[in-house]
């Protein structure tokens, strides 16, 4: 196939469709670029800047970036993960993430990664940030604590007329993602869930509903992240 | 709301124009009525939401009221070197409050602002859209007398109003051009239309290869090529396309472009023309900051002169089917917006967030329409280098840099104020050019830029090595850089990110606490160390603000080690910096007790 480009992750020889973003074609490879503020079928916002790869020495994030022919990546080298492993941790101390107590705990694709990095304890002091816990709307509780300001929420769930149900606001480290109290009313109980879902952490519950699949037995209890794109390897 | 309908009708309910809708609401009530946001989301076709994160953005959007009188004083660096301090204390005595509040009455609102450009004449502030410069504790108090007497702000001033345009009556401002060192670019003689008379009689091509054979590049501060980013945007598929100049300097210490916008507003929207030309645009925006709405006028005469000299607008510069319309769209305070893809969707009526690359502006910009964004000093020198040849320009500066630069320069010397120098120029021969004495420290292109000591003086300014947009603070040995500069710089980044990128939201204040650690005496050798591979992550954001936000601290820590190793245990490798006296001192002073020692 013509529109079939050549380029390499780390030294592996990769093919993908020319013009797709880098997180899906190394996927395609059985690559897995770690990413957090992605999700398949979104518009890419790369926020959360864990898919940094280096390419021809320069810092692009994967999820936003087309593959080109030729391209050489740079993907799991120390430098990288190192640098990955700190955002994670900094994404722990500016919230407040206790995950023994949390619902999302085991689905959880921060406390996934923090395993995945090997996260021990972080590099960064605990800010403990006041953060308020938002229960006003009938459907959902939004809980500013666990929020990582991923923006898949804002990307995702909008009413038939487009307008968004949840909304970045202020900006610096006083930014958090609100709801539209009007909006979040009209929400159906199963575009509630796929808020909860779309979710990577524990921010955006579903309320009345906890705790269905036992802990032990969540997603990546039993496998850790990334492992699903690996193991399909070619 | 009849006037909120109005408002909106204006702008024909469209939610592109947010910016405008909720400047004009500003200043019809002084604030956006939180109980308004619903009616305003409704009428746009916004959830109240989506409104609210525009709105909550901006730092001139308050939600709540500032009081008749509200006063914005700068908290720059240079501010507080020329004596904020006195003055901030001054206004919070007079006026009975601390900063950040209004008083019972209503009548007085203190708060702070990020730099306003006017670092040449600090303290400064902004009251009601004028600007107040060279503030002292007397006229401070003069000040408040006159609002506690309901003065009009427009008659507080006792100085005169400021030299050539300042003195106008469409500007009637006390601020002071400081013009110091006339140049041969800018300050060549311009007959307005007589330049874009001359580019119309070429090709656009001969107009893009003119700007590229001068080696002209963004005087901004990342220094694209110019002629190249032309291009780029000409060979986009035909359509709509859009200029736009960036007039959001927010650079602390940077006030070059005020200058411009006072004094040539005629050079630069010629250059937007003849860029219009060139790339086949029809629409120019000239994007300006919020702090500058005092020039509002003057801006819009100045457009009304060109219209009316037929220099743009239809048929512009005389020729058939050649259109170009210029418009003024205002910033609402954020230093993110001078990202030019962060003021494109601020232009756009949301966050100032910048975006991702691909795709570049020249293919996807305002609108998702090719859009060149041009800095003012840029589109103010592609008039001359059309007017003059680019054999002209390019006999200016030195090879890689060629012309001129407009340099602001404000801190400790005896002239601050802006000069057009040619590239080449060193440290040495400007600090010798401002009377400069006793420097410790440079900082060269502002907070995002480097802090520099002696030993670099020698270093010249051009794209080959001192790259720089133009500002230079000057620190004499008096000055305490770690306290006084670099944690007002962090401060300053903490306040200015757009909040989106997981880095540049929270490495800043994390790194500020650690300075404030050091500082404190409580920090160990390891801290500094910290500091600098803590820094290393902010280079993973996503534009030049995050991936400069740590330039302060590793500059700094670059040039003035000593000054950090100054102020750590040496002898220790962990230091809680625990004092058992002074956390139990309040508890002692209530009991009247002393712990047994």
């Amino acid at each position: 196939m013509s529109n079939t480009v050549t380029f390499k992750i780390d030294g592996k020889e990769c093919k993908a469709e020319a013009g797709k973003l880098l997180v899906e074609a190394a996927k395609e490879n059985g690559i897995y670029i770690p990413t957090l503020c992605n999700y398949p079928g979104l518009k890419p916002k790369s926020s959360c800047r864990i898919c940094t790869v280096k390419v021809s020495g320069r810092l692009m994030t994967a999820c936003t970036s087309p593959v080109q022919e030729g391209m050489v990546v740079e993907n799991n080298t120390t430098e990288l993960n190192e640098v990955r492993k700190s955002i994670i941790e900094v994404l722990f101390v500016s919230g407040n993430h206790f995950c023994p107590a949390c619902e999302k705990s085991g689905n959880c694709e921060l406390q996934a990664l923090g395993y995945r990095f090997q996260m021990m304890a972080p590099r960064f002091p605990y800010e403990f940030p006041e953060k308020e816990i938002d229960a006003s709307h009938p459907l959902i509780i939004k809980d500013q604590n666990r929020c990582i300001l991923c923006k898949r929420c804002i990307r995702s769930i909008k009413d038939e007329q487009g307008r968004g149900i949840f909304a970045y606001k202020n900006r610096s480290n006083k930014a958090e993602v609100i709801v539209d109290k009007v909006l979040a009313a009209r929400l159906t109980p199963e575009r509630a869930q796929e808020a909860m879902d779309i979710c990577p952490v524990g921010s955006i519950l579903v309320r009345e509903k906890g705790f269905i699949t036992p802990i032990g037995k969540r997603k990546y209890d039993l496998s850790p992240i990334g492992s699903e794109i690996e193991k399909t390897e070619k | 709301m009849e006037t909120v309908k109005k408002i909106i009708d204006k702008y024909n309910a469209d939610p592109t124009r947010l910016m405008d809708i909720l400047t004009d609401i500003r200043n019809e009530k002084g604030y956006i009525p939180h109980e308004l946001n619903q009616k305003i989301a409704n009428a746009l076709g916004l959830s109240r939401a989506d409104l609210e994160q525009t709105l909550s953005f901006y730092h001139f959007f308050p939600q709540k009221p500032t009081g008749k009188y509200t006063v914005y004083l700068n908290n720059s660096v240079v501010a507080n070197m020329m004596g904020r301090d006195q003055v901030r204390k001054t206004f919070e005595e007079e006026a009975g409050i601390k900063f950040g509040n209004v008083s019972t009455d209503g009548s007085i609102g203190l708060f702070n602002t990020s730099c306003i450009g006017m670092s040449d004449q600090e303290p400064a502030a902004i009251i009601n859209e004028l600007i107040f410069i060279n503030l002292t504790p007397f006229r401070v108090k003069e000040i408040v007398r006159d609002m506690r007497a309901g003065k009009p702000v427009d008659q507080m001033f006792r100085a005169n109003f400021g030299d050539g345009s300042n003195n106008s009556d469409l500007v009637k401002s006390v601020v002071t051009n400081h013009i110091r060192r006339k140049g041969p670019v800018l300050w060549d003689p311009h007959t307005p239309g007589e330049t874009i008379r001359k580019a119309v009689r070429m090709t656009p091509e001969q107009v893009i290869d003119e700007v590229k054979r001068s080696n002209l590049r963004g005087r901004g501060g990342a220094g694209f090529p110019t002629g190249l980013k032309w291009e780029f945007c000409s060979k986009s598929p035909a359509g709509e396309k859009f200029v736009f100049c960036n007039a959001d300097e927010g650079e602390p210490g940077t006030f070059k472009d005020r200058v411009i916008l006072t004094e040539l507003p005629k050079l630069l929207f010629e250059g937007m023309a003849i860029a219009g030309y060139a790339i086949g645009a029809t629409n120019g925006i000239l994007y300006i900051r919020h702090e500058y709405k005092y020039l509002q006028k003057h801006l819009e005469k100045a457009l009304d002169d060109l219209r009316a000299e037929n220099i743009i607008g239809n048929d512009a510069a005389g020729i058939k089917g050649f259109t170009f319309n210029i418009r003024i769209q205002y910033g609402a305070g954020a230093y993110v917006c001078g990202e030019e893809s962060a003021l494109l969707e601020s232009a756009e009526g949301k966050r100032g967030e910048p975006r991702d690359r691909p795709p570049f502006p020249v293919d996807k910009g305002y609108m998702e329409k090719p859009t060149i964004i041009n800095n003012v000093e840029t589109l103010c020198s592609v008039v001359k280098i059309i007017k003059n040849g680019s054999d002209w320009y390019s006999s200016l500066g030195t090879r890689e840099s060629t012309g001129t630069k407009l340099l602001s320069i404000s801190g400790d010397c005896r002239f601050p104020g802006v000069y057009e120098v040619e590239w080449g120029f060193s440290i040495y021969d400007i600090l010798q050019m401002v009377g400069a004495t006793d420097t410790q420290a440079v900082q060269a292109g502002g907070p995002s830029g480097a802090l520099i000591g002696p030993i670099e003086f020698k270093r010249k300014l051009g794209y080959e090595d001192l790259a720089t947009g133009g500002s230079l603070i000057i620190f004499n040995k008096t000055r305490e850089l770690l306290e006084d500069v670099v944690l007002n710089f962090m401060e300053f980044f903490i306040e200015e990110s757009c909040g989106s990128c997981s880095t540049c939201r929270n490495l800043p204040y994390i790194l500020k606490n650690k300075l404030e650690k050091i500082l404190r005496g409580n920090g160990v050798m390891q801290d500094i160390d910290d500091l600098q591979e803590w820094s290393k992550i902010l280079k993973f954001s996503r534009c030049g603000l995050g991936q400069t936000a740590a330039n302060p601290i590793t500059t700094s820590i670059k040039n003035f080690r000593y000054l950090y190793e100054e102020k750590v245990q040496k002898d220790k490798e962990f230091y809680t910096g625990f004092s058992l006296a002074s956390a139990v001192k309040e508890s002692c002073e209530a009991t009247g007790r002393n712990p047994i020692s």
